[in-house]
Order: C-alpha cells, then sequence, then structure tokens
C-alpha cells in the first residue's frame, strides 16, 4: 500500500512538492486554506527577473498536480495536529480526520500589512499602495490614481517591514528591492511619461540577472534611485502625498510631492503558519519563520520527525528557489518513509 | 559599678555608629545649598519638626505604606523596627526603675537581665518581664518571616528579592543573630534563676533541665553583643544606613528640599535611605514582562552607594514611574536615574561612604557653541497671529491619522488656529533630555519657544505627551498649554464641538508622560465617557501599565520592548473592548502592532463622533513645490 503525504499549503511550494511526491508514488493529501490554489502567484503580473507572465508558472504547476494520487481540499484549515506513534492525525475544521505518513509544511508568507508603519500613511492617505495592489493595477492594465488620474511622479519606498527593528523585522526580505525595479520598469512601460523614483537603503540585486535589470531600470528608463529612508507622508490640500526623506549619498533631507506612493511590502511568515506552529509544536525563530533542523544541510528537516519544510515558510525567497526546496523536502520525505514502517 | 567585659564589643559599636550619624549630617548639612540650609534651619523650629515626628514614627517605625502594599512584607518591616523601638523604649525605662541607679549607661538597659539576674519574680516586676517578653517575641515573629523571605521570597508575598553584597551578607547575618542570641542569653540566665516570663522563663527551666544553664549563659550574651557591634559597626556600608538616612530624609522632604537636575546632599540622603525592600522590582515592568532584574531603583541606588559604573543601569529604564508611585521611602527615583544620566560615564560626582569626606566635586565647563543653528533648512515660518497653536509633534506626524482627526476637531471647534509644525518641525527635546543632554536640548527649546512667541497666541495644544510634558517643565512660554485631550474637553465644555454617542465600548490606557508624568488623568476619560461605552481596568491612572515604547529606555531590545507591549495590550483588552483607547501616538503605535484590538487616540475617536456643520478652515494651507530632484 503506498503512503500518505499530506501537504499543508498549494502556493509554489506546495503545488511543487505535491506533484513530485505523486510522481514518486505516493498519495498526497494538499490542504489550501483558500479556495483557488496558486497562493501569492494569483497577484502577481509579471515574474522578475525575465518577466514573463506568472500564469505560465501557475499553468506548469496545475499540470504537474493534474493527478489522480493528488487530492485537492481547498477551502480547508487545520485544527488539531498531533503524532501518534509514527502516524500524524489531522483534523480539519469541518471535523475530518486525515492519518498521513508524513507532513509538507509549506504555509508560506503573507505580505506585510502596510498599515503597521502607519507614517508612511497607508489607509489614510488614498494614494499610498502596495506593491501587490500595484501588480493588480498591471494586471488590468490600469495605473491610476484614486479619482481616475493619471499619476506623473509616482515614489516606491523599498524595506518596508524588512529590515525594520521598530515593527521586530530584523531581516531583509530579499526580493522587494527587484520587484521595486521591475515594477519601476512597467510603470515606465505602461506610462511613459511619468517619473519614478526609488527610495532604498541598499539595492540588494544577489539574484541572477538581478543586476542587469538593475541597470536597465537606470540606463533604459531613467527611475531615479536615491539612498535613504523615506520617514513619513503626508497630503497636500490638493490630494497630492508629500514624502520627508534624507538623501543620504547627497547628505541633506529632501521633501518631495509625489502623485502615488508605492510600498514595497516586505515578507511575513503567514498568519496560517503561525496557526500550525502553535498547534502542532514546531519550532519558530526569532524572526517567527519555522526554524530547521540545520541551516546549511538540513533546511527541510523541522523538529518533529516525519514533518518537513517546504518554501518560503522558512525563509523569504523567489519562485526559482522555493521551487528547489519543495524539491528537496520531497526527497527528504523519500528518505523518511523507506525507514518507516 | 555593674561591668563585665563582654559589653566592650557593643559598646564600641553604639559609640561609633552615634558618633558616625552626627559626623555624616553634618557633612550632609554642609553640602546643602544655602537656600536649602535655610529651609532646614526655618523647619527645625517650625511645623516641619514635628510633621517629620509623626511621619517618622508611621513610615519608619510602623512603616504604614509598606503595610498597605503588602501587608505580611509591612509585618516584618515594623515587628523589626517598632518591636526593637519598643524594646529599647522599655528597656531604657526598666533599667531606670528597677536598677541600682538611674541614668544607666546605655548598655545596663541592653544586657539589664545579665546584671539584674534576680530581677522579675514578682508583681510589677513581672508584669513588665511578660512586657518585654512580648516585644521580643513580636521581634522574633518578623525575624522568622525575614528569614524565610531570604530563602523563598514568596513567604511575604513578594516575587523577587534583592540580591545582596557581602557586606550586607555580614550585617543581614549579625542582625539575625542579634535577637535569637538575646532571647538564648535570657533564657539560660533565667533558667539559672528559676524566672523570666512566659518566653524566656520557660524556654529557659527547658534548657536548664538538660543543660548546664550557668555556664551557658555567658558566651549567648557575649555572643548578644558581638552581634550587635557587629551589626553597628558594619552599618554605614551596608543597606541598613537607610535606617539614620531615612530619619533625616523624611525632616529634609518636610522641609521642602526637592531633588532638582543635580547631584547633591539631598540625592545622596535619598540614596541611602533605600531599604532594598525590593517593592520598585515587583512593579517595574521590565523585570516581570521582559526579565530584566538587575536595573531596579533598588540596585541603581545600591549601585550609586558603592560608585559603581552605573551607566548601564541608569540608561535601562522605561522612565514609566511605577517605581516612583509604589517606593514606600518615597525616594524621587526617577529623577535620580535622570541625574545619572545627565552625570554620564565620565564624571564620577558622586562617591561612596568611604570617601565621601573627600568628595571631589567636578565642574561641568559649558562647551562653546559656534553660534550657528543646525535648523537652518527648516523653511522660516511667519508670523501669523492666532489665538491656538496646534504642535502636532514629531510622533504625531509618524501617525497621520492623529494629525488629520486633530485638523478635523481644531476646524469644527472654530478657534482661530495654525498648525505650527504642519510643514516639518524641531523635535520638542524631550528625547535628548531624556538622553540627559540637557544642552543640546536647550538649542531645540530655543527655537520652539521663538517660533510660539512670535505667533502671539495664548494657548498652545499638542498631540503628544512627551512634548506636552516639556512644554510644561522646560519651557517658559508664558502661555497656556494643553495636551489634546484637555482642549476637546474645555470645548466641549464650551458647547462648540456637537458629538454623537458611538456605543462602542472603550478601554484606556493612560500614557505614562501624560498620566503619573504630568498628572493628566480625568480629561481624557471625561472625553470618552463623552462618547463611548469607557469600562475600567485594573490598570487605571496611577497605576498604568508602560506601552514598553517608551523613548527613555535607551537600552531595551526591539524584542523585549515587543513582549512588554503584548503582555500591556493583553491586560487591558481583557474585557474585550472593541476599541483600545490612548492619547499619546507613541502608545497607539507601540500597542497597536501588539494586539488585534483596534488602538486608537482619543483624538481618532472624537473625529469619529463629530458632527460636523460647516468647514471652517482658518490655516493657510502653504502647497509647497516639489523640490530639486522632482525635476531631474
Amino acid at each position: 500500500m503506498s503512503k500518505h503525504v499530506v501537504v499543508i499549503g498549494a502556493g509554489v511550494a506546495g503545488l511543487e512538492a505535491a506533484g513530485r511526491l505523486s510522481k514518486a508514488g505516493f498519495y498526497v493529501s494538499l490542504l489550501e486554506k483558500e479556495v483557488k490554489t496558486g497562493g501569492h502567484l494569483n497577484d502577481w503580473y509579471k515574474l522578475f527577473p525575465d518577466r514573463r507572465n506568472s500564469s505560465e508558472v501557475k499553468h506548469y504547476l496545475d499540470k504537474l498536480t493534474l493527478n489522480d494520487g493528488i487530492k485537492i481540499l481547498s477551502g480547508t484549515t487545520i485544527e488539531k495536529f498531533s503524532k501518534r506513534k509514527s502516524h500524524f492525525s489531522i483534523i480539519t475544521d469541518k471535523g475530518n480526520e486525515i492519518i498521513a505518513d508524513a507532513v509538507v509544511v509549506a504555509t508560506g508568507f503573507d505580505l506585510f500589512k502596510s498599515a503597521r508603519k502607519e507614517e508612511y500613511g497607508y489607509g489614510i492617505y488614498d494614494n499610498v499602495i502596495t506593491s501587490a495592489e500595484l501588480e493588480g493595477m498591471f494586471r488590468n492594465d490600469k495605473i491610476a490614481l484614486c479619482n481616475g488620474k493619471i499619476p506623473g511622479a509616482i515614489g516606491i519606498v523599498h524595506c518596508v517591514g524588512s529590515r525594520d527593528e521598530k515593527v521586530g523585522n530584523l531581516y531583509c526580505s530579499k526580493l522587494c528591492c527587484v520587484t521595486a525595479v521591475k515594477q519601476a520598469i512597467e510603470i515606465c512601460e505602461h506610462l511613459p511619461e511619468s517619473k519614478v523614483f526609488c527610495f532604498y537603503m541598499d539595492m540588494r540585486m544577489g539574484g541572477a540577472h538581478y543586476e542587469e535589470l538593475y541597470r536597465e531600470a537606470q540606463e533604459k528608463w531613467g527611475v531615479n534611485f536615491i539612498r535613504g529612508k523615506v520617514s513619513e507622508a503626508g497630503e497636500t490640500i490638493n490630494n497630492r502625498l508629500v514624502i520627508k526623506v534624507e538623501d543620504t549619498l547627497a547628505g541633506r533631507p529632501l521633501k518631495m510631492e509625489l502623485d502615488m506612493l508605492v510600498l514595497m511590502a516586505g515578507m511575513e511568515m503567514s498568519d496560517g503558519g503561525k496557526k500550525i506552529a502553535g498547534i502542532s509544536g514546531l519550532n519558530t525563530g526569532e524572526n517567527r519563520f519555522f526554524s530547521a533542523a540545520d541551516p546549511h544541510y538540513g533546511s527541510n528537516i523541522s523538529n518533529i520527525k516525519g514533518v518537513f519544510y517546504a518554501g518560503t515558510c522558512t525563509a523569504p525567497m523567489n519562485i526559482t528557489e522555493t521551487i528547489s526546496h519543495a524539491r528537496a523536502a520531497v526527497s527528504e520525505v523519500m528518505d523518511y518513509l523507506k525507514d518507516v514502517n | 559599678m555593674q561591668f563585665d567585659p563582654f559589653v566592650i564589643p557593643f559598646n564600641i559599636g553604639l559609640y561609633f555608629i552615634l558618633f558616625y550619624v552626627v559626623f555624616r549630617c553634618v557633612i550632609w548639612f554642609r553640602g546643602l545649598s544655602r537656600p536649602d540650609k535655610l529651609r532646614l534651619q526655618r523647619g527645625f523650629f517650625g511645623n516641619a519638626f514635628v510633621l517629620s515626628l509623626k511621619e517618622i514614627f508611621l513610615e519608619s517605625l510602623l512603616h504604614k505604606k509598606i503595610l498597605k502594599t503588602n501587608i505580611r512584607l509591612g509585618y516584618m518591616h515594623m515587628s523589626l523596627a517598632f518591636g526593637w523601638f519598643l524594646l529599647i523604649f522599655f528597656g531604657t525605662i526598666e533599667a531606670d526603675i528597677f536598677g541600682t541607679k538611674h541614668l544607666n549607661a546605655p548598655y545596663k538597659a541592653i544586657f539589664f537581665r545579665y546584671f539584674n539576674p534576680e530581677h522579675g519574680r514578682m508583681g510589677f516586676e513581672a508584669a513588665y518581664g511578660f512586657l518585654m517578653d512580648l516585644i521580643l517575641a513580636f521581634i522574633l515573629s518578623g525575624l522568622i518571616l525575614a528569614i524565610s523571605k531570604r530563602f523563598y521570597s514568596r513567604v511575604v508575598g513578594m516575587k523577587k528579592t534583592t540580591k545582596l553584597k557581602l557586606s550586607d551578607k555580614i550585617a543581614l547575618t549579625s542582625l539575625w543573630l542579634i535577637f535569637p542570641s538575646r532571647l538564648l542569653a535570657e533564657s539560660f540566665t533565667s533558667g539559672t534563676y528559676g524566672n523570666g516570663s512566659f518566653l524566656t522563663g520557660t524556654l529557659g527551666s527547658w534548657l536548664a533541665s538538660f543543660l548546664p544553664a550557668q555556664q551557658m549563659a555567658y558566651p549567648f550574651w557575649l555572643l548578644y553583643s558581638l552581634s550587635l557591634g557587629t551589626f553597628f559597626v558594619l552599618l554605614p556600608v551596608t543597606r541598613y544606613m537607610h535606617i539614620p538616612a531615612e530619619l533625616f530624609l523624611i525632616f529634609m522632604r518636610n522641609c521642602g528640599i526637592k531633588t532638582g537636575d543635580k547631584s547633591g546632599t539631598y540625592t545622596e540622603v535619598q540614596t541611602y535611605s533605600c531599604s532594598s525592600c525590593g517593592i520598585c522590582i515587583d512593579a517595574c515592568q521590565l523585570n516581570f514582562s521582559a526579565g530584566i532584574t538587575n536595573i531596579q531603583p533598588a540596585y541603581l541606588m545600591k549601585a550609586i552607594r558603592n560608585n559603581d559604573d552605573v551607566s548601564e543601569i541608569a540608561n535601562n529604564c522605561l522612565l514609566c514611574g511605577r517605581c516612583d508611585q509604589k517606593c514606600p521611602v518615597g525616594i524621587e527615583l526617577s529623577p535620580i536615574r535622570m541625574i545619572q544620566r545627565r552625570v554620564g560615564d565620565n564624571e564620577n560626582v558622586f562617591t561612596n561612604i568611604y570617601k565621601g569626606y573627600f568628595r571631589k566635586r567636578l565642574h561641568n565647563i559649558p562647551e562653546k557653541s559656534n553660534g550657528q543653528l543646525s535648523y537652518n533648512f527648516l523653511p522660516v515660518t511667519d508670523p501669523e497671529k492666532v489665538d491656538v497653536l496646534y504642535f502636532a509633534g514629531c510622533m504625531t506626524h509618524l501617525t497621520p491619522s492623529i494629525k488629520n482627526s486633530m485638523v478635523k476637531i481644531l476646524d469644527a471647534s472654530g478657534v482661530k488656529y495654525k498648525f505650527i509644525d504642519e510643514q516639518g518641525g524641531v523635535c520638542c527635546g524631550r528625547p535628548l533630555m531624556l538622553a540627559g543632554m540637557d544642552k543640546e536640548a536647550r538649542e531645540l527649546i530655543n527655537y520652539n519657544s521663538q517660533l510660539f512667541w512670535k505667533s502671539g497666541a495664548h494657548t498652545l495644544v499638542t498631540s503628544c505627551p512627551i512634548c506636552y510634558k516639556v512644554f510644561k517643565e522646560s519651557y517658559y512660554l508664558g502661555v497656556e498649554v494643553l495636551h489634546h485631550s484637555q482642549f476637546i474637553k474645555s470645548q466641549i465644555e464650551e458647547g462648540s464641538l456637537k458629538m454623537n454617542f458611538l456605543r462602542k465600548k472603550v478601554v484606556y490606557h493612560t500614557p505614562c508622560d501624560l498620566g503619573r508624568g504630568s498628572g493628566v488623568y480625568d480629561e481624557p476619560r471625561f472625553v470618552l465617557k463623552h462618547v463611548s461605552r469607557l469600562e475600567k481596568s485594573k490598570f487605571d491612572d496611577e497605576n498604568s501599565l508602560c506601552c514598553g515604547g517608551s523613548l527613555a529606555n535607551l537600552k531595551l531590545s526591539s524584542g523585549k520592548k515587543y513582549k512588554i507591549a503584548q503582555d500591556t495590550a493583553a491586560e487591558l483588552t481583557k474585557g474585550n473592548p472593541e476599541i483600545l483607547a490612548t492619547a499619546c501616538p507613541l502608545c497607539k503605535k507601540t500597542l497597536s502592532s501588539a494586539t488585534e484590538t483596534r488602538v486608537a487616540d482619543i483624538s481618532e475617536i472624537v473625529a469619529e463622533a463629530l458632527i460636523v456643520t460647516s468647514v471652517k478652515r482658518n490655516i493657510n494651507k502653504q502647497v509647497s513645490s516639489i523640490r530639486e530632484l522632482a525635476n531631474i
């Protein structure tokens, strides 16, 4: 009889893990709290650095998981989680009990809730939006202010909720810099008349072809990169935004009027993941992400034997890394189940 | 003449400590400023002296305040202090009436039973003996509590007790030995002569039944004398110096002497008056939320007395003022901490008791300023005559919903006002002052003062309790300074604000700088009751908690701040309110990240309830142009 693996979360990591486990001959249950699978992938427009359409990756994952060996339980959350000898008992919100031989946790990330940085005025001023909302505007092919007008000057704030001791997030979310560069280029493509300003602490272009994209943004599109953190945003009487920032290269304070401000919300441990950690006893680190058994050779291994991690529930990752991490989790599951009877 | 060599240790100790206390008081008196010396002299012949005697009786002997906070701890202190006092008092009378002559040397009273072993067999003598035994039993009951507290602090209802240094431990041991050795010495003597009352008599006859009582008595009288002598000799270098120091402190306080902002005699007397009772430790959120147990006032006072480096301790504090509120001795703990912050690492003005007499007083040499203001990049605001100035403050600019709500309220109130820092402003100066940088803060204070004066306004309204406190205490503006809760209350009373009742369940968090810091408790409650269903909490008013975000703590990690915020928010939202209201932008910011409950400033709730009839906008809004970079 084939072994049963439960995968929690049907985002990029969960779908990849489920697909690969099924290919390896396991019976897989894929639990997803949302109605749709795909996670954050559904929210993105084009992906960095090659700017292919996000639906292409979604299509690949859907094909991978379109398989009789995978039972997708969407709209399902977990209420109880316990280990009995070598088996896991998972009780869902509908009261069903699922017995599993191994569990892959792929609960992913939530975007930092930008209203927590009240000084940037998200939720207070109409034309302060998040990077995810800008993606939505790209998908609808309409970048406009709340009054329907086309923005002329657009500011992009890096590190919103990342590298910020005041909100308790000391870590770098890694992908906001390249997202900002990508979005700045896309704004310029959609609105050739606009001026885009990026306010950054450091430009962390640590992935393949990121640096090239950064160079393109400067040389081809004339995006202004200003080194300095925005301290606060305000509003003028004619509904424009005023930001205060220190230009640390020029060594002087700046005040600037803008039409729109885009906040590069960082990645945080998801609420779903926190709930799982609470009911299962899985260890989390100071950054609140799940903490893996070893940072070098055990990044999929948890403190509970038979429970493995895949993807951004352990740290910020891009899609390429997430897929690799999910595949690595599958190989850990196979190793583990080989020894368990 | 009745004398025995065993009394020598006691005599040495007693005369040493008497001489020392007098010597110390003379030094302290000489260290006072001239006005304070006059205050003391006037107090000595006036009401202050009588008041002090009363307070000494209630606090130094009975320990009324500790009894109120914690009855078992209070009993422990009372039985030792008041009991010992009674023992000396009635012992002296006993020696005077029943002794060989009147006006005896002190040791005759202390060791009365040794020199008068036949005394106390019947009648009045026996009744007096009963009284003396009763007092001794009273002290011993407290001593049992004190010893158990050392090993298990919860015996007296304390979560934490203070950690001791070596000299304290020796003094503590000798203190613990005093009364049991007296008990045994008197019992053996009573056992030998077959007298003594219910305690010493009973114990004595029982001991004499199987021990050679006559031979055993002398060593215990010697031990009694030795432990007394040791305790007295060590007193100046231990925390027990609080016993004489507190008497002097009470008198100084009743004469109207205050801590001020520099170190001096009064600060010194206060630090010596700390008995390390540990009540401040239990009150401190850094202890019970953040697990930091070495920075509380008891340890700060100890470190100052020991002449240790205190900068680490002094700077690791929220300055929430909870300890000031709870200190049974009434030591001005936060002002003393602020003095230590001002002194900084490079100066040791304050030296310990050995070096006290040779104290070296260092003087601050004011640095020469180059006359250049560092804030010349700010826009020059033209003087526009208004009645009311609104100063939002930096933190309010970081919580723009408060700022927007205040603009709405000010517009609706119809007062002629100007939003003075709408386009940005200079810090009020308090964060610098909290870091001990008063001189630098003065620069900001001067800038802001001139700005306020130019407008000719008679009222200054601010949204931030941090700014409010410094405007009230360190600016000399000559205008009425109001926190926005006070302004809103006055406008409600004048009838210029019309509001709906929101029917929301609200709990109010008192900000430290507004509540304990400035004594503003009622106005925010008045406003909230006016627009919502205000609920009570366990931590109202003087007993309020700090949100954890305090600017005053220069050492605390963000993780621990977050822990304090979570604990505070959890306590306040126990009754499941719809809104956790506060009156400080910093509290709002800190608490909102630590709870799922909506956190809102009073002004936001008022703005929500406001019925706006006509918008009267008095501010001349300046639209600033896009600067250099926007036009690249």
